[in-house]
C-alpha cells in the first residue's frame, strides 16, 4: 500500500497554488458531523474571505428534497493534519437559503450571546475536558474487552500503561498531535477509569473559538478512528452497571473571576447556575439521566451541590482557586455528547447576563 | 516490499532526459480504459508534437484480426502521478489507418461540435459530478458491506466520517491529489449517500477538455483502486432495492448564461433539453432506467422536470443563479456510465446549435 500512502502525502505546492479546503459542519442529529472538500485557486487563512457552499440538506435530515440547499458559512480554519500542506479544514455553520439559521444551528445563537458587549468584556474563557470511548468496529463492544464479556472491575485503568490495561493509544496520541499540528488549543489527554474510555482537554478558549475548536477536534478523533478501523462514541453511558459514564466536564472562568476578589464572583455565579439547574440539564446532552446518577463521580441529576475539590458535586471549584480567592470553577454536569456551542454559550448567558428575580427566582435575562 | 517501492519512484531525471509516455484510450465497450506506456528521448508538453502510436485493436474489440491496427492520435497531456519526474499520461483517440474515427471514437464527433464557430463563441463551461461505487474485489460486494448482508439504511452515510459510515477515503483521498498533480481540473469530493459510493467533481472545463479530464481522473481512479485491491464500478444502479444510484450530474453553461440576462437563456436551454428528452436519454448511459426511477434523488427516466434547488428534477437550477438572474444548471440525468464526450457535446449541441 506504499503507492497510496505516497498518492495521500503528496505535497502539491511544488506544481500548483491550489488547495484542499475540507468544510465540515454538524448534521441533523446534532451530533453526526458531516464534510466534504473542495479545491481553492490559492491558500487562504481569514475565514469571511472564503466561500459559501452548500450542501445537499435532504440527505442530513436539514432540509426536503424539493428545497434541499443548505448553505454552509466559513467560520473557523485549521490546518489539515491529514493533507498537510496549505490544506485547510473548515468549521461552518449551516443557514437556509434566505439568510436564517437552520434549526440545528446552535452556533449562531451562541456568537449572538457571545458578542453582547457584557458578555464580550468578561473574556469569558473555557476548558473542555471530552470524554470518550473506543468501541470494536462490528460488535460495537468497547476496544480492548473480551466479545461476549467483561474486563476486570475498574481501578486499574485510569492514567494506565500496559497491553492489559489501555487500550487505543495510538489512537489518542495521533489525535493530540494532529490537533496541535491542526492548531487546536488541546491541552492534554489522559487515559479514563473505564477501560477503552478516553479524554482530552481543549483551552483555555475564548467564547465561540471554544465551540468551533471542540467540534473540529471531534471531526478529527472520528478521523482517527476511521482510518484505525475502531469506532468512537459520544453517549454519555456506554455501558450500563459498575462502570464510569462519559462527561464533557466544562471549566469556566470570567475576566472578574480571574482578578482579585474571583472568588465571590464565582459564589455568585454558581448560585446562579443552581437556580436555573433544570434549564442547563436540558441542554447538556440527551440520555444524560443514564449518567448523572449520583455514583461514578457524579452528581444526582435531580440536585444542585457544589464544592470544593469535590468530584461528587454538580460544580467543583479547586482548591487553588479557593486558596488564592480567584480563579474558575468546573461544570460537571454536561454530557460527552453535549452541543459545546450550546454549554458554553449558556454558561455564559446564566452567570453574566442573567438575574434572578426576587420574586420567584425564575430571573430575567438582559436584554 | 520497500524495494519495489523504491525502484517504482526512482528519480531517473539525473540518469537521462528519457520520459515515460503512458498512452490512454477507450476500448471496444465504450468504457473500458486501456493504456501502453513508451519512452520518448525527452520530455514534451505539447500533444501535437507526440508521436502517433498504434495498437491490437482485436484484442479490444475494435478491429479484425487480419486489419488490426489501430492508430492512437495523442490528445491530451497531464503530469504523470504514479511516475512523477517529467513523465506523461497521454490521452488518445483511435483511427484506422486511413484516418476515419474507428465507431468507438466518440472524441472525434465532439470536437467536431465544439469547433464549430457558433459553439466555441459560446465557451460552454462543463462541471462533471462522477460517482461511482467500492466493491470488495472477489465478491464484488460494495466495500464495507458485510458479505451476505446489508449495512443500515441510507441516512448516515452522505459527507460521513467514521469507520462505520465511511468506507474507502484513502482511495477517494490518493485521487484528490493525485489528479491535482496530474493538472485535472478536480473541484472537490464528497462521500455519498450510498455507503461505499463516492463522488469526484471536474470543473469548470471549457469544451472538449472536460471529456479529456473525465477520461483521465477515470483512468486514474481505477490505476488507484487497482493498488488498493479494489474494484471501481461506474454502474448506474449497482444494488436494486433502496439504495441510491450513481449518476454523472452535468453541470452546464455558456457565456451568454454567465451574462447579464443570462437567466432566461438558461431557461430556453432547458426548454430545448425537455423538446430533445428522448435523444439526450437514449445517450446518457447503458441502464440508466434502472437508476432513473423519480426515487433517490432522481427524476423518472420517462419525464422532463427542472425545479430551482430541486433534487427530484431531471435539472436543477442552482437558488444563486436564480437570485442573481444568470448562472449554470444542472443535468441531473447522465448515468455515471455515460461518455463524457458524448453528453457534453449533445448539450452544447442542443442548446446553442438545434433549434426546434
Amino acid at each position: 500500500m506504499a503507492m497510496l500512502t505516497d498518492l495521500i502525502n503528496l505535497d502539491l505546492s511544488d506544481c500548483s497554488d491550489k488547495i484542499i479546503a475540507e468544510y465540515i459542519w454538524v448534521g441533523g442529529s446534532g451530533m453526526d458531523v458531516r464534510s466534504k472538500a473542495r479545491t481553492l485557486s490559492k491558500p487562504v487563512n481569514d475565514p469571511s474571505k472564503l466561500p459559501k457552499w452548500n450542501f445537499d440538506g435532504s440527505s442530513t435530515g436539514q432540509a426536503t428534497g424539493d428545497d434541499s440547499e443548505v448553505i454552509l458559512c466559513p467560520q473557523a480554519i485549521f490546518r489539515d493534519p491529514f493533507r498537510k500542506g496549505k490544506n485547510i479544514l473548515v468549521m461552518c455553520d449551516c443557514y437556509a437559503p434566505n439568510g436564517e439559521p437552520i434549526p440545528t444551528n446552535n452556533r449562531h445563537r451562541a456568537a449572538k450571546i457571545f458578542s453582547h458587549p457584557d458578555v464580550k468584556v468578561e473574556e469569558p474563557w473555557f476548558g473542555i475536558e471530552q470524554e470518550y470511548t473506543l468501541l470494536q468496529k462490528d460488535t460495537n463492544w468497547p476496544l480492548g474487552w473480551p466479545l461476549g464479556g467483561y474486563p476486570g472491575p475498574q481501578g486499574p485503568y485510569y492514567c494506565a500503561a500496559g497491553a492489559d490495561k489501555s487500550y487505543g493509544r495510538d489512537i489518542v496520541d495521533a489525535h493530540y498531535k494532529a490537533c496541535l499540528y491542526a492548531g487546536i488549543d488541546i491541552s492534554g489527554i489522559n487515559g479514563e477509569v473505564m477501560p477503552g474510555q478516553w479524554e482530552f482537554q481543549v483551552g483555555p478558549a475564548v467564547g465561540i473559538s471554544a465551540g468551533d475548536q471542540i467540534w473540529v477536534a471531534r471531526y478529527i478523533l472520528e478521523r482517527i478512528t476511521e482510518n484505525g478501523g475502531v469506532v468512537v462514541s459520544f453517549d454519555p453511558k456506554p455501558i450500563p452497571g459498575d462502570w464510569n459514564g462519559a462527561g464533557a466536564h466544562t471549566n469556566y472562568s470570567t475576566k472578574s473571576m480571574r482578578s482579585d476578589g474571583g472568588y465571590e464572583v464565582i459564589k455568585k455565579a454558581i448560585n446562579k447556575l443552581g437556580l436555573r439547574h433544570r434549564e442547563h440539564i436540558a441542554a447538556y446532552g440527551d440520555g444524560n439521566e443514564r449518567r448523572l446518577t449520583g455514583r461514578h463521580e457524579t452528581a444526582d441529576i435531580n440536585t444542585f451541590i457544589w464544592g470544593v475539590a469535590n468530584r461528587g458535586a454538580s460544580v467543583r471549584v479547586g482548591r487553588d482557586t479557593e486558596k488564592e480567592g480567584k480563579g474558575y470553577f468546573e461544570d460537571r454536569r454536561p454530557a460527552s455528547n453535549m452541543d459545546p456551542y450550546v454549554v458554553t454559550s449558556l454558561i455564559a448567558e446564566t452567570t453574566i447576563l442573567w438575574e434572578p428575580s426576587h420574586s420567584n427566582g425564575n430571573g430575567v435575562t438582559a436584554p | 516490499m520497500a524495494c519495489l517501492t523504491d525502484l517504482i519512484n526512482l528519480n531517473l531525471s539525473d540518469t537521462t532526459e528519457k520520459i515515460i509516455a503512458e498512452y490512454i484510450w477507450i476500448g471496444g465497450s465504450g468504457m473500458d480504459l486501456r493504456s501502453k506506456a513508451r519512452t520518448l528521448s525527452g520530455p514534451v508538453t505539447d500533444p501535437s508534437k507526440l508521436p502517433k502510436w498504434n495498437y491490437d485493436g482485436s484484442s479490444t474489440g475494435q478491429a479484425p484480426g487480419e486489419d488490426s491496427e489501430v492508430i492512437l492520435y495523442p490528445q491530451a497531456i497531464f503530469k504523470d502521478p504514479f511516475r512523477k519526474g517529467n513523465n506523461i499520461l497521454v490521452m488518445c483517440d483511435c483511427y484506422t489507418p486511413a484516418g476515419e474515427p474507428i465507431p468507438t471514437n466518440k472524441r472525434y464527433n465532439a470536437a467536431k461540435i465544439f469547433s464549430s464557430p457558433e459553439v466555441a463563441a459560446e465557451e460552454p463551461w462543463y462541471g462533471i459530478e462522477q460517482e461511482y461505487t467500492l466493491l470488495q474485489k472477489d465478491t464484488k460486494w460494495p466495500l464495507g458491506w458485510p458479505v451476505g448482508g446489508f449495512p443500515g439504511p441510507q441516512g448516515p452515510y452522505y459527507c460521513s466520517i467514521g469507520a462505520d459510515k465511511s468506507f474507502g477515503r484513502d482511495i477517494v483521498d490518493s485521487h484528490y491529489k493525485a489528479c491535482l498533480y496530474a493538472g485535472i481540473n478536480i473541484s472537490g469530493i464528497n462521500g455519498e449517500v450510498m455507503p461505499g459510493q463516492w463522488e469526484f467533481q471536474v470543473g469548470p472545463s471549457v469544451g472538449i477538455s472536460a471529456g479529456d479530464q473525465v477520461w483521465v481522473a477515470r483512468y486514474i481512479l481505477e490505476r488507484i483502486t487497482e493498488i488498493a485491491g479494489v474494484v471501481v464500478t461506474f454502474d448506474p444502479k449497482p444494488i436494486p432495492g433502496d439504495w441510491n444510484g450513481a449518476g454523472a450530474h452535468t453541470n452546464y453553461s455558456t457565456k451568454s448564461m454567465r451574462n447579464d440576462g443570462g437567466y432566461e437563456v438558461i431557461k430556453s436551454a432547458i426548454e430545448k433539453l425537455k423538446l430533445r428528452h428522448k435523444e439526450h436519454i437514449a445517450a446518457y448511459g447503458e441502464g440508466n432506467e434502472r437508476r432513473l426511477t423519480g426515487r433517490h434523488e432522481t427524476a423518472d427516466i420517462n419525464t422532463f422536470s427542472w425545479g430551482v434547488a430541486n433534487r427530484g428534477a431531471s435539472v436543477r437550477v442552482g437558488r444563486e443563479t436564480e437570485q442573481n438572474g444568470k448562472g449554470y444548471f444542472e443535468d441531473r440525468r447522465p448515468a455515471s456510465n455515460m461518455d463524457p464526450y458524448v453528453v457534453t457535446s449533445m448539450i452544447a449541441e442542443t442548446t446553442i446549435v438545434w433549434k426546434p
